[in-house]
């Protein structure tokens, strides 16, 4: 238990060190640098593009949370059985589209900026989060939800209090899935002018600078491993059977 | 007292319930006896609404259960699902407390109340409030599940198979439990199972159902001596009735003034342990205490007698 703490907390320093201090790492990165270039990305803070990114991912997440597991809920109702498959296909659509699709077709509505960024985010995150809470709430055991309406639990109730937790962990599965993608995919959103880890990369891109690809790369790719860790230990945490042991 | 008139359930053209009425008096324990399939578990549930009949009524002290609406009404009436139904994500309290939480019960009195019914059911509260429970026995789950039928007093109780996962020792521990916590309380009890031993055991009133018929509906003692077809005869078991009649008659109603050796039995028990004193220890009596003091005896003769006054009423053929 303890190493598997300290494996978590390697990591943890490297990132924030890289991010809030990245000076420095410059020997590390130096090798990859074109000659005489600059070895560490210093047009932007790399705090402030981070905490940027995050935000955009976590706005755009929340969103497509929210949504999801509203339409989840309402399509795992009797009377919304109807929808279940339309509701299906079009979430479906959102995931097909490629990003960089969508990132041009909102441009000419919502400028350059956030905005695009987040409606792709928004609209690639849906799919995993829906499915999973579409699965978790329909494969509810089916003699506990007999027995919540059994004691006279109301419809709100019986979705709050049995629902709604019963099937969490597995919502949270989806979630984390739908994070670690828009971890990765919020890069692209530097391409209309959105501020995010992105920019780094690209740069290093445009002018030939490995150096700055790796910082960027790294950076996201760091977020990602903890944040997907963090989640699945809070899913653990909330799911039934590990409240048993 | 719970009426349930002409009610009937149909699926796909099939008749689950097929028009059972019946009458089951307050206070006293009605359990309904039937193969896999024969619609017990649809009765029940049309009690409480969690299915709607497709026709007849049912009323609980006068009142159609129709004119409820049904949340209300089943806060109102215990239930014990068959298969337990436990909140796995609840602790072994928060589940037994669900109802009276329902009913807005103030938070001691709830707690107070959990504590109450672990003992009942011989679970530590200490040791077992705190759990969830995937972390307890089968046993255990179900009586956990009994519990939370009975937590808010409930006038009236429905039970589907609630000892089915006991083993037989905790399972006759858990009947007695039930039947005392019945006579303190005054509840009404529909319990369904398809032990006929059960039935007999706990009920004040037995229904045989067949084919979502209900085929007879009497007393044990009827159901045993006088079966009201080869069906319900089969159910009882042919070779063992006259011993399950004997387990039925207290050894009360034979007591005789007199002696005899050997230890003695209390009043309490029946005609059944009797006999089987008798043939096990070789003895023609045994002798009858009440509250440890010697009250009289009772014989293998009278025994014998007894056992032949119900065969004979039984020599006329069981209707087909
Ligand atoms: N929701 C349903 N839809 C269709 N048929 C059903 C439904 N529920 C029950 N039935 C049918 O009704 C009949 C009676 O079922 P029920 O569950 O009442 O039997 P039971 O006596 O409780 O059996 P068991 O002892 O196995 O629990 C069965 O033939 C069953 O298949
Ligand atoms: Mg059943």
């Amino acid at each position: 238990m303890r190493r598997r703490g300290l494996l978590r907390l390697i990591p943890a320093l490297l990132l924030v060190a890289l991010v809030v201090w990245p000076q420095a790492f410059a020997p590390l990165f130096a090798p990859f640098a074109p000659e005489g270039g600059p070895v560490i990305y210093t047009r932007t803070s790399l705090l402030s593009l981070s905490l940027s990114h995050l935000g955009l991912v976590a706005l755009a997440s929340l969103a497509a949370t929210l949504i999801a597991v509203t339409a989840a809920v309402l399509v795992t109702r009797p009377a919304g059985a109807a929808f279940r498959p339309l509701s299906r296909s079009v979430v479906n659509i959102g995931q097909t589209f490629p990003p960089v699709a969508v990132l041009a077709l909102a441009v000419p509505v919502l400028g350059f900026g956030a905005g695009p960024t987040l409606v792709a985010l928004f609209l690639y995150g849906l799919l995993p989060i829906f499915e999973n809470a579409m699965t978790g709430l329909s494969t509810l055991p089916p003699s506990v939800m007999e027995a919540a309406r059994g004691i006279g639990m109301t419809r709100w109730r019986r979705l709050w209090v049995v629902e709604l937790p019963l099937a969490l962990p597995v919502i949270l599965a989806g979630v984390r899935l739908s994070v670690v993608i828009a971890l990765g995919t919020a890069t692209i959103g530097s391409t209309v002018a959105a501020r995010t880890l992105g920019e780094v990369i690209i740069a290093g891109l445009l002018t030939n600078n490995t150096a700055f690809v790796l910082q960027g790369g790294v950076i996201v790719g760091l977020f990602a491993v903890l944040i997907y860790d963090g989640l699945t230990l809070l899913e653990r945490r909330l799911s039934p059977d590990r409240k048993a042991g | 007292m719970i009426e349930i008139d002409e009610i009937t359930k149909i699926y796909q053209g099939q008749r689950a319930v097929d028009a059972v009425s019946t009458t089951i008096e307050t206070g006293t324990i009605a359990c309904i006896v039937g193969t896999s399939g024969s619609g017990k578990t649809t009765l029940l549930r049309m009690i409480n609404r969690l299915v709607e009949p497709t026709s007849g009524e049912v009323r609980l002290n006068g009142e159609a259960t129709s004119a409820m609406p049904p949340h209300l009404l089943r806060r109102r009436i215990g239930y014990a699902i068959q298969g337990h139904g436990l909140f796995p994500h609840h602790t072994v309290a928060r589940n037994i407390g669900a109802v009276p939480r329902l009913l807005g019960w103030p938070k001691a009195k709830i707690a107070e109340r959990v504590d109450e019914l672990l003992d009942l059911f011989g679970m530590e509260p200490s040791q077992f409030r705190a759990r969830y429970p995937a972390a307890l026995s089968g046993g255990q789950q179900q009586r956990v599940g009994v519990a939370r039928a009975l937590a808010s007093r409930p006038d009236l109780l429905l039970m589907d198979e609630p000892f089915g996962a006991l083993d037989p020792i905790i399972r006759a521990r858990a009947q007695e439990d039930l039947r005392r916590i019945q006579r303190q309380l005054g509840s009404t009890i529909l319990l369904v199972t398809h032990d006929m031993e059960e039935a007999i055991r706990l009920g004040d009133k037995v229904c045989v159902m067949d084919g979502g018929k209900l085929v007879q509906d009497a007393a044990p003692t009827r159901i045993v001596a006088d079966p009201a077809s080869r069906f319900v005869a089969e159910m009882v078991g042919d070779a063992e009735r006259p011993l399950r009649l004997l387990s039925l008659i207290p050894l009360s109603d034979l007591l005789e003034p007199g002696e005899a050796p050997g230890d003695p039995l209390d009043e309490g028990a029946n005609l059944r342990d009797a006999l089987s004193a008798c043939l096990w220890t070789g003895r023609e009596a045994v002798p009858v205490s009440r509250d440890g003091a010697p009250v009289g005896r009772v014989t293998l003769e009278a025994i014998r007698a007894a056992a032949l006054r119900h065969g004979a009423t039984d020599d006329a053929p069981v209707p087909a």
